[in-house]
């Protein structure tokens, strides 16, 4: 037996035999403290004796052949898996959890807890037999990294994305009144509301979905543009002030939410400063324009358009210079170079920029809200289904899976845009170009593009801050330091240094969790991505898919489902930080993704047989060869999770609790109130914080080096000296 | 064994601090809160409690409709033991779906009316714990710059001077817009209550999400006059902006804002206790000291110089058991939906 093979086994037996099988002790019966094989031997739990079954399995047939070895790990990850997941759902804190058991197998008094360390460790160490097992049977080539990381990505997102996600999705077909499930399911999902068209014949509100979906169109677009050239000016040019304009462009992503809504209403809204410009200077009367699609588009554009920087700048980046220099060679000017060549090799990053922006703006919540006025869009629908005075969790229900159609339907569009062609120009082979400048007239279009955005962001932000600084925003400007001493107050007392502001709670809070979740987040994605580029196997499209779910359904439902899916055994974890570190992992986990694949989309796969024939394990290619290369997309992946982990609010709006409460959650209650001074401080804070940690992030992880030069050395040494 | 590595004495002592945390935390008795005012109120009572009682409170602050949402999704293992705060409706739900308990306070004789009628409509499972009136806040500027008049009565609201200068919140979405609906329709008949909210919409705006919305943007004058809670009116004023108040002529519906019981929360001890104190006079005047101005429950208590008073302001005898049914509520609101809320 090989020893990793051991090495899964033991640990089984560790969890099942010497570990506390379950989580915090309900009772004084001393079964909730004792490992398994205590528990069922001596304790109330005799349930988990059957486990001894798949743990025995492999030992018996030790002696028997590689292949029958082999079997016997497959077959006890399978009957563990299966056992633990079916008894831990079956039987919970009140005896049955489902009713045909109860007239099945007669009622019972007994109960048990949420899975603890034991139960954790056994379950991980069935997934890797099964995983072990079938990589010795000769699967993926009998690569058990590579069945390995398939089987800890689909196992965990089985569980934390698509078992609670369908439990809200379910919900569509819940019976209306006397209505059967079928009839209920099929009116909630052909609703007028939903569908009508009437603003195009008569004077009526057409249906939400193609209000969502004129809106992601839009956002995806003009955030995908908007990405692109300030990519291009970052990288292919040698425009002056590219590390202010870099950091310009993360701005908004650092932004807690509903302060650049509050911004741009301070600004162009009815009463707002350049509204009131105008109409004293040009007599234009000020109206209430921002309030729709208008002012929805704009603040997507100034939070989204820093994702679609972050992950076309990898891609820029990584077009290889001999490609474009072999065009050179053969006479091409720049526009023909840039046209027939950089072009089309930009097409994954557009593709998943797009994408990205488009699941974004459906998915996000805090904007419409704010500057929405009467455009409805999915996101806010579903919201006041679950929470609103309707409290219609059916209708809910439909409205995500319209929603999540919707990013079926992109999904679809980008493979087929992108098809089968390959972008990748990373290979092995030596080479000393320097990336050609952009054409002339390109270069204008992008500065023209990105300098004046830029400036827009600067003033937004001057504003912001300046609001920190203000007694009350808008009304009495006069400087003050009240909000920042409310928040972050310290006192010195008898008892040594008190932490006697009201923010340092959550503030603490939120970085831990955010610190935690990050780099989870950023490997969890990036491994993902190695598979979904890098290995085949059947059912890919399907787990490509499963692995975005998560973000294109809005915070708020993910928050329900985590508490309808994780408040019972077997795994209990509402109100800790746990249940906050999982939710970050797997809503952020698709931007990793998207990084990734667009990224290693540009790497050669001979890069990775060179290895291989050398000698290298698939685990040693990935480490030595892969992640190298994509430095870019991992501090992009870092850099959004860490971010998001801090400034996300809806999915977080149900999860917080008193011990684990966010920052965000502290934002939103006092915009709530009004009091947009302190949240504004708050957020000033954050956005310092977070843009250290962006620094230190970039610092950390390095730049990747495609040829001898970094890029910007390449743009300056075209520039004659 | 003279040295003691830094790590080990590092260790020792965090074990032993957390044996004290741990042994600390079994001795005091604890509550877990679910709030839905605002933030500040909020940690004010929690605080207060803890002040009076010795008991260590665990506060979440969240909307009414979501902590609703919440409870539900809870039902199962619930983790909360007191929900306390936010508009009356979905309290009413949640006792008529048995998500809260039944409790009958002894100090249920000192509150007013209409907080006791609210315990009696749900089976004690619910109490009122303040009360606000609907009402109108008008930005003085606007209407300054823009030569209107006043509005002083809900017929005003649909005079033509102020196309585009009202805001009210969707009933959809917002506990206090239903509140208006249903008030329309008690005082005006369900016909012509949506006749008269199909003139009104001309007037409208913007229908916001939030109940509150239209007070803000009131205060900060984009637009000209909101239909809200009185006390978020007042809270805009107290924070110096250009608003008053005014309640409508013909009479106006109003919230009894509640607290409940969760059934089967972890400390159902100190969770009585909570109530109790709630319901004192002293727990009830914190809201005036953190810039809350509704109207308190207990009739002993002092009503807030700024609160706009309800003797002045005409009431309708409103029908909360019937208007916060879920049956009624379905079938105004999806009539809404049809004849106002799809139109342009």
């Amino acid at each position: 037996m090989r020893r990793s093979q051991w090495f899964w086994l033991a640990a089984g037996w560790i969890g099942f035999a010497l570990l506390p099988w379950y989580d915090t002790p309900l009772s004084d019966d001393r079964t909730w403290s004792l490992p398994a094989l205590f528990a069922g031997l001596f304790g109330s739990a005799p349930w988990l004796l059957p486990l001894l079954v798949p743990l025995l399995l492999p030992i018996v047939y030790l002696t028997k052949d590689v292949h029958a070895r082999a079997t016997s790990l497959t077959a006890a990850g399978i009957i563990g898996i299966a056992y633990m997941i079916l008894q831990g759902f079956a039987f919970g804190l009140n005896g049955w959890s489902w009713t045909f058991l109860e007239s099945l197998l007669g009622s019972t008094d007994g109960f048990q807890n949420g899975f603890g360390y034991g139960a954790n460790v056994t379950l991980f160490s069935f997934l890797f037999m099964l995983t072990e097992g079938l990589a010795a049977r000769g699967w993926m080539k009998g690569d058990r990294f590579v069945t390995g990381a398939i089987g800890l990505v689909i196992g965990t997102i089985l569980f934390f994305v698509f078992l609670p996600v369908s439990t809200i999705l379910t919900n569509a077909a819940i019976p209306d009144g006397e209505q059967s499930a079928l009839v209920s399911f099929f009116h909630r999902m052909t609703d007028q509301d939903i569908w009508s068209l009437s603003c195009i014949s008569e004077n009526r509100r057409c249906g939400v979905f193609w209000n969502s979906l004129r809106l992601g169109v839009l956002t995806g677009a003009i955030t995908t543009l908007l990405g692109l050239a300030f990519a291009l000016v970052a990288t292919r040019t040698n425009f002056p002030f590219k590390r202010g304009l870099r950091l310009l462009t993360v701005l908004p992503i650092i932004t807690p939410p509903f302060v650049i809504s509050l911004a741009i209403i301070l600004l162009f809204g009815r009463n707002g400063t350049v509204t009131n410009f105008f109409a004293d200077a040009f007599d234009v009367a000020p109206s209430r324009w921002i309030y729709g699609l208008p002012g929805i588009l704009i603040t997507q554009a100034l939070a989204f358009t820093p994702i679609a920087f972050l992950v076309l700048i990898g891609v820029v980046q990584g077009i290889a210079p001999s490609m474009e220099e072999a065009s050179h060679t053969l006479r091409a000017n720049r526009w023909q170079t840039f046209k027939y060549v950089t072009w089309p090799l930009l097409r994954p990053g557009l593709a998943n920029a797009f994408l990205i922006g488009f699941i974004e703006s459906l998915a996000d919540f805090g904007n419409p809200l704010v500057l929405g006025g009467n455009y409805d869009v999915l996101s806010t629908k579903i919201f006041f289904a679950v929470v609103g005075s309707q409290n219609d969790p059916g209708r809910a229900g439909a409205l995500a899976i319209v929603l999540l159609m919707l990013c079926v339907g992109a999904f679809y569009v980008q493979r087929r845009w992108l098809g089968k062609k390959s972008y990748q120009t990373l290979t092995g082979k030596g080479d000393s170009g320097r990336p050609s400048e952009l054409p002339r007239g390109l270069k204008y279009v992008c500065y023209a593009t990105a300098i004046p955005w830029a400036i827009f962001t600067l003033i937004l932000y001057t504003m912001i801050m300046f609001g920190g600084f203000v007694k009350n925003w808008g009304r009495d400007n006069s400087f003050s330091l009240d909000h920042f001493a409310a928040n972050f107050g310290l006192e010195w007392t008898d008892f040594g240094l008190l932490w006697s502001g009201r923010a340092w709670d959550s503030l603490f809070t939120t970085l831990e969790i955010a610190a935690i979740s990050a780099p989870l987040t950023a490997g969890m994605g990036l491994l993902t991505a190695y598979l979904l580029v890098r290995q085949r196997f059947a059912g890919q499209a399907g787990f490509e898919f499963i692995t975005m779910l998560s973000f294109a359904i809005p915070g708020t439902v993910i928050g329900v489902s985590y508490i309808l899916a994780f408040n019972t055994p077997p795994l209990e974890i509402t109100g800790t930080g746990i249940i906050l570190v999982l939710c970050f992992i797997y809503r952020n986990m698709p931007v990793s993704i998207r990084a990734g694949v667009a990224a290693m989309s540009q790497i050669d796969k001979s890069l990775d047989e060179c290895a291989m024939t050398l000698g290298a394990t698939s685990a040693q290619t990935v480490r030595r060869v892969v992640l190298p290369l994509l430095r870019p997309a991992i501090v992009a992946a870092l850099v959004y999770s860490f971010v998001r982990a801090i400034t996300s609010v809806s999915a977080v709006i149900f999860l917080v609790s008193a011990r684990y409460d966010l920052a965000t959650s502290y934002i939103v209650g006092r915009v709530e109130n009004g009091e947009y001074g302190l949240a504004i401080a708050y957020s000033a804070t954050l956005i310092v914080i977070m843009a250290a940690a962006i620094t230190l992030i970039q610092f950390a992880v390095g730049e990747r080096k495609v040829s001898r030069r970094t890029s910007s050395d390449a743009v300056k040494q075209e520039v004659p000296a | 064994m003279k040295k003691i590595s830094g790590k080990l004495r590092l260790f020792a002592s965090t074990a032993a601090l957390a044996v004290t945390m741990s042994s600390g935390a079994a001795m005091a008795e604890s509550l877990v809160l679910y709030c839905s005012v605002g933030e500040e109120w909020c940690s004010a009572m929690a605080n207060g409690f803890s002040r009076a009682t010795g008991v260590d409170v665990a506060m979440t602050r969240k909307s009414s409709g979501e902590t609703y949402a919440q409870l539900k999704a809870e039902a199962s293992n619930p983790k909360g033991d007191v929900w306390w705060g936010g508009t009356g409706d979905p309290h009413l739900q949640a006792a008529e779906e048995g998500l809260t308990e039944e409790y009958i306070s002894p100090m249920l004789e000192k509150l007013q009316p209409w907080a006791v009628s609210q315990a009696t409509s749900s089976g004690n499972r619910t109490v009122g714990i303040y009360a606000g009136a609907l009402g109108f806040t008008y930005n003085t500027e606007v209407l300054e710059d823009k030569g209107l008049p006043v509005p002083k009565c809900w017929a005003d609201l649909i005079k033509p001077e102020y196309k585009g200068e009202i805001q009210i919140a969707n009933p959809n979405s917002s506990g206090t817009a239903y509140t208006a609906l249903a008030s329309l329709v008690q005082l005006l008949g369900e016909d012509a209550a949506f006749d008269y909210q199909k003139q009104l919409h001309n007037n409208i705006n913007q229908y916001t999400k939030s109940g509150s919305a239209p007070a803000k943007a009131a205060a900060r004058g984009e637009t000209g006059i909101g239909i809200n809670f009185m006390h978020d009116g007042v809270q805009q004023r107290v924070g110096g902006f250009p608003v008053k108040v005014i309640a409508p002529c013909e009479g106006t519906g109003y919230e009894i804002g509640s607290m409940s019981i969760i059934k089967g929360g972890p400390n159902p001890e100190a969770a009585r206790k909570w109530y109790d104190w709630a319901l004192t006079a002293e727990a009830q005047e914190i809201g005036a000291s953190v810039k809350s101005f509704q109207v308190p429950s207990n009739a002993g208590a002092k009503v807030p110089p700024e609160a706009p008073s309800l003797d002045t302001v005409k009431l309708i005898d409103y029908d909360f058991k019937e208007y916060g049914s879920s049956a009624t509520r379905q079938r105004l609101l999806s009539r809404w939906d049809d004849e106002i809320g799809s139109l342009n």
